[in-house]
């Protein structure tokens, strides 16, 4: 057991519901008590979702505790087959259902005798993964069912298309951003005539899954998300992904760069002409894109050396690390992730971009690692977004888990050369604007607050004297708090406590040279 | 009041969206300041209670989850330990005044002994735990609350008549003090001069605000409030037994009804819910009458205050509502709607317990009467599918529903007003009157404005 008050990754069955939601004509039906439906609130209204979320509860109530839950799973199943007649319904399971050991492959057996719709139970275990493995893994056991089907039935096409073209993998419901990443990614396609065969799960059709071995790669813009069913169709199909995600030029231009690979492998065996997107990475980094030409700009250099700290998902903490440090020149003091299952990837990504690593499941270590760096800003999830409010600073957010803010109506794409503009923004208006802090340090700040503690933890029972505070009030507000902790440990390691001009000074001068 | 023609009640499915009981922690640890809830559960529950009370959980509540991972469930892990771990943290962390265990749908099924760990626990921790099993499997919403509040009735100090006396003498003194104050045009009964010989103890969690609203109508009728359950503080619990009257507010307490009746003695009276002015008149009138009192001119306030609605009840007269049901709020705010000039085709409610909500359902068969209107079908357990099927063909003018339903019946032009407002909104007593109206209106006065010719924003092409 352990005490918990805020979780970064949801439970098991959300990341089933995301996916099952996020086709077209797929119905999930979970086996839980009364209340436990609340995906369908976050998805009407964290989504704004206009249609009704083809989620339903079959009800287990205390009768089900008691004698099992009998014909009642199975009715709810052949009810909503009759009344909506969904292509498949995905049986859901839920901490409820693991924990009754019910058979739920039994329900579906029993219950597709009957049905016109095809049923499956999600193969997830509740307890050993979280909502992004469960997502992962029932779109990869979807697709895997779909595509086992039609070659048993010999309806599998295995010809490509003649055109270049690409698959776009894991663009779900409830997803940071995806919808706008989704219509960001179909544009360099566009641009470079590759054509997009299907994206899957979000508005996809089972109908058409069959017809994913058509395309010539697939592209994996998320980590959480689609991977597995990357891996699947590349052993079972033999083809070719990229898993780079594009968030930031760098790696926008990676992922082209490897598509371009992609297809003159491709191009080869058809024996076509070779294609080249040099150039049309240049002419996008340089002015379709304005983030390169912002980091040359004199607006940017006011941002050398600051520090942040980012925190996220897998993807998004990695990436995002990655554009400061390589894009703007800002310094990384911790960089974490809550993809406690993706450790390796994760460190391997930021390797050599950050001081310090954090990968934990637990909020209040995020909270004291931040309160302990007191960077310039925080990029995060929603939690970050309140640590920094109570802690005086800014936080532009980057990952799930997000509020309905987060759900913009506007284009807001993260991925691709868009995307660099949507992340330069935030993170340039996180900071202070430029001339703002140059007037503070001139003038010795306008900034007339008590100074309040910027950390989390208890007090350090040390005395500043009232000149010294007031010489404090001076220092301009951005760096005050490390000015003041440095006073701090230099006073503690000293021997201090009563903290002088003097002291404060002393330390000034030790910790400068 | 006679009853007119007996109501209809129909039971459906049961397949219907509400929210989990343990919501109630979200606002009983606003209401009761110096406890914590450990809801000992799966991550599911945690989940829940992250998105669903939304952002209060920034602001370092006193709830958490005791999260119950495989360990547990396997019994590899020992349970009391497990939770005399946790108990100790939260005593240290935040030192409490009482940990209140609320046991879900996996503590259920797992058979974990909370009432049997708790009372040891306490014994060797010092602080009070209470246990109430506010899960899923047999609770809806609201109902959450109720359970806590039965398990709370146990700790209540016992009731001394005598003591009591003298307490009251005090009352009385404070009471002469109070009268003379001025407050707005209202003159006070000139027999309030002492008050009755009876206590009341009302149960159910308002905000503090409300409460002592109610507190000040029922010392114009000259009634005296000896405490509420729950109070604003664990110490602060009234005292119950033999001879103190107990009276509920929310129409979702029927087990604490049951609780302080048959363990605590106390006399249930059974009245409508004080929500809307004639709601708020039969209840202080119900009151009056067990306690043998004359009200102060009831329905000259009543009308007084039905007199400052006139502009919200333009609005609502005539307009059709149709209720899905989650918070068991259902009955009372129908009746005060129907009073209002409304006509609500459905009431939904997840349970009906006839008994504790006889007088209200009676007030509304009478308010039906006297409106002439036809008398609502009440549905308990909804379908919420069937439901939305019915909802097609009449359309109603206002849907009062759950928030996983509300955006897409919007997007099929039914305008919908979200259920769990009227939890959280202010709605007991005549001083409240206005909020009901307040709530049912926004949608239909959004409506008046520009965006009305937009409808049908749905492309799906199955019908609802």
């Amino acid at each position: 057991m352990k005490l918990a008050y805020w979780m970064h990754a949801g439970p098991a069955h959300i990341g089933t519901l995301r996916v099952a939601s996020s086709f077209r004509n797929v119905h999930a039906i979970m086996h839980a008590p009364l209340g436990d439906d609340y995906f369908n609130v976050m998805r009407s209204m964290s989504e704004r979702e206009r249609d009704f979320t083809p989620v339903t509860a079959s009800v287990a109530d205390r009768h089900v505790s008691a004698r099992g839950s009998q014909e009642r799973v199975i009715n709810n199943i052949s009810r909503k087959d009759e009344e909506q007649c969904p292509d498949l319904i995905v049986s859901t399971p839920t901490c409820t259902s693991s924990i009754l050991q019910e058979d739920l492959q039994n329900f579906v057996d029993r219950a597709s005798v009957s049905s016109e719709s095809d049923v499956t139970p999600a193969d997830v275990n509740y307890h050993r993964v979280n909502e992004l493995q469960a997502a992962d893994r029932t779109l990869e056991q979807i697709v895997r069912h779909y595509l086992d089907r039609a070659r048993k039935q010999g309806t599998l096409d295995r010809s490509v298309t003649d055109e270049p073209s690409a698959n776009i993998i894991g663009i779900s419901t409830l997803g940071f951003h995806n919808q706008h990443d989704c219509r960001e990614s179909k544009r360099p396609l566009r641009d470079l005539g590759i054509s997009v065969n299907q994206i899957i799960p979000e508005g996809g059709s089972l109908k058409y899954l069959k017809e994913l071995p058509k395309a010539w790669f697939n592209i994996v813009p998320y980590r959480e998300v689609g991977l597995m069913t990357a891996i699947l169709l590349e052993k079972e199909y033999g083809m070719p992904y990229v898993s780079v995600t594009p968030m930031g030029i760098s790696d926008t231009a990676e992922s082209i760069t490897q598509m371009e690979k992609l297809v003159n492998a491709w191009a080869s065996v058809l024996s076509e002409e070779k294609v080249n997107y040099i150039s049309y990475i240049e002419n996008q980094t340089k002015f379709v894109s304005q983030a390169a030409w912002f980091s040359k700009s004199i607006d940017c250099q006011n941002l050398a050396g600051k520090e942040v700290v980012i925190f996220g998902d897998a993807t998004h903490a990695a990436s995002i690390t990655k554009i400061p440090v390589r894009e703007m020149g800002i310094r990384v003091s911790c960089s974490g992730t809550y993809c406690k299952h993706d450790t390796e990837w994760s460190n391997e990504q930021v390797q050599g971009l950050r001081d310090e690593v954090l990968i934990t499941e637990d909020h209040t270590e995020v909270g004291d690692t931040i309160a302990c760096i007191e960077p310039s800003a925080i990029f995060g999830t929603q939690m970050e977004r309140h640590i920094g409010k109570r802690l005086d600073i800014p936080c532009g957010v980057i990952s799930s888990p997000v509020h309905i803010q987060n759900s913009p109506l506007g284009h807001r794409p993260f991925l691709g050369y868009e995307g660099t503009n949507q992340i330069a923004d935030p993170v340039y208006n996180s900071f202070n604007p430029g001339m703002e802090d140059h007037s503070l340090d001139v003038f010795g700040g306008h900034d007339t607050k008590e100074v309040s503690t910027k950390s989390l933890s208890t007090d350090r029972g040390l005395n500043w004297t009232p000149e010294t505070q007031l010489e404090l009030n001076k220092i301009p507000g951005f760096v005050r708090g490390r000015i003041k902790r440095n006073t701090e440990i230099f006073a503690k390691q000293n021997d201090i406590t009563n903290i002088t001009i003097d002291v404060m000074y002393a330390a000034k001068e030790k910790l400068s040279s | 009041m006679k009853t007119l023609e007996t109501p209809t009640f129909e039971c459906e499915t049961g397949n219907h969206h509400t929210f989990c009981p343990i919501s109630c922690v979200a606002w009983l640890h606003q209401k009761i300041e110096d406890s914590f809830f450990p809801v000992v559960g799966t991550k599911t529950r945690g989940y829940f209670l992250q998105n669903a009370p939304g952002v209060t959980i920034l602001a370092e509540p006193r709830y958490a989850t005791a999260e119950s991972e495989e360990g547990d469930i396997s019994a590899q892990l020992n349970d009391q330990k497990e939770l005399k771990r946790i108990c100790l943290q939260i005593k240290r962390d935040r030192n409490p005044s009482v940990i209140i265990w609320i046991g879900t749908r996996t503590t259920e099924i797992i058979k974990m002994d909370l009432e049997g760990i708790a009372p040891k626990l306490e014994r060797q921790l010092g602080v009070p735990i209470i246990v109430a099993r506010a899960n899923g499997l047999d609770y809806a919403f609201t109902q959450g609350e109720d359970t806590v509040l039965a398990a709370m009735t146990h700790r209540c100090p016992e009731y001394d008549c005598d003591a009591t006396n003298q307490e009251r003498e005090d009352a009385i003194d404070g009471f002469e003090e109070w009268k003379d104050a001025p407050i707005g045009s209202e003159k006070f009964p000139s027999r309030g001069r002492k008050l009755n010989n009876h206590t009341l103890v009302p149960f159910g969690s308002l905000p503090s605000g409300v409460a002592s609203q109610s507190n000040s109508e029922s010392k114009r009728q000259s009634i005296h409030v000896s405490g509420w359950l729950p109070s604003q503080r664990y110490a602060e619990l009234p005292a119950l037994g033999e001879g103190v009257y107990v009276c509920g507010v929310n129409p979702f307490l029927s087990r604490t009804a049951t609780t302080l009746m048959r363990r605590r003695k106390c006399q249930l009276i059974g009245a409508p819910f004080p929500i809307g002015p004639d709601g708020t008149r039969a209840w202080i009138e119900k009151i009056c009458s067990v306690f043998n009192v004359k009200p102060d001119r009831p329905e000259e306030r009543e009308n007084h205050i039905r007199k400052n609605l006139k502009d919200y009840l333009v609005i609502v007269t005539g307009k059709s509502v149709f209720f899905m049901g989650d918070n068991l709020l259902e009955i009372s705010i129908a009746r005060s709607l129907i009073r209002c000039g409304m006509v609500v085709y459905e009431i939904g409610i997840p349970y009906m317990d006839k008994r504790y909500q006889a007088a209200e359902l009676s007030l509304l068969q009478h308010t039906c009467k006297k409106m002439k209107t036809p008398m609502p079908r009440i549905v308990e357990k909804p379908d919420n599918y069937s439901q939305v099927q019915r909802m097609h063909e009449p359309k109603p003018d206002l849907a009062i529903t759950g928030m996983a339903h509300a955006n897409p019946l919007e997007a099929r032009g039914i305008d919908t007003k979200w259920s769990v407002e009227f939890t959280f909104a202010q709605i007991h007593g005549s001083t409240n009157s206005r909020d009901v109206p307040e709530l049912v209106t926004r949608p239909l006065r959004r409506n008046n404005d520009s965006i009305s010719g937009w409808n049908g924003l749905s492309k799906q092409t199955v019908d609802i």
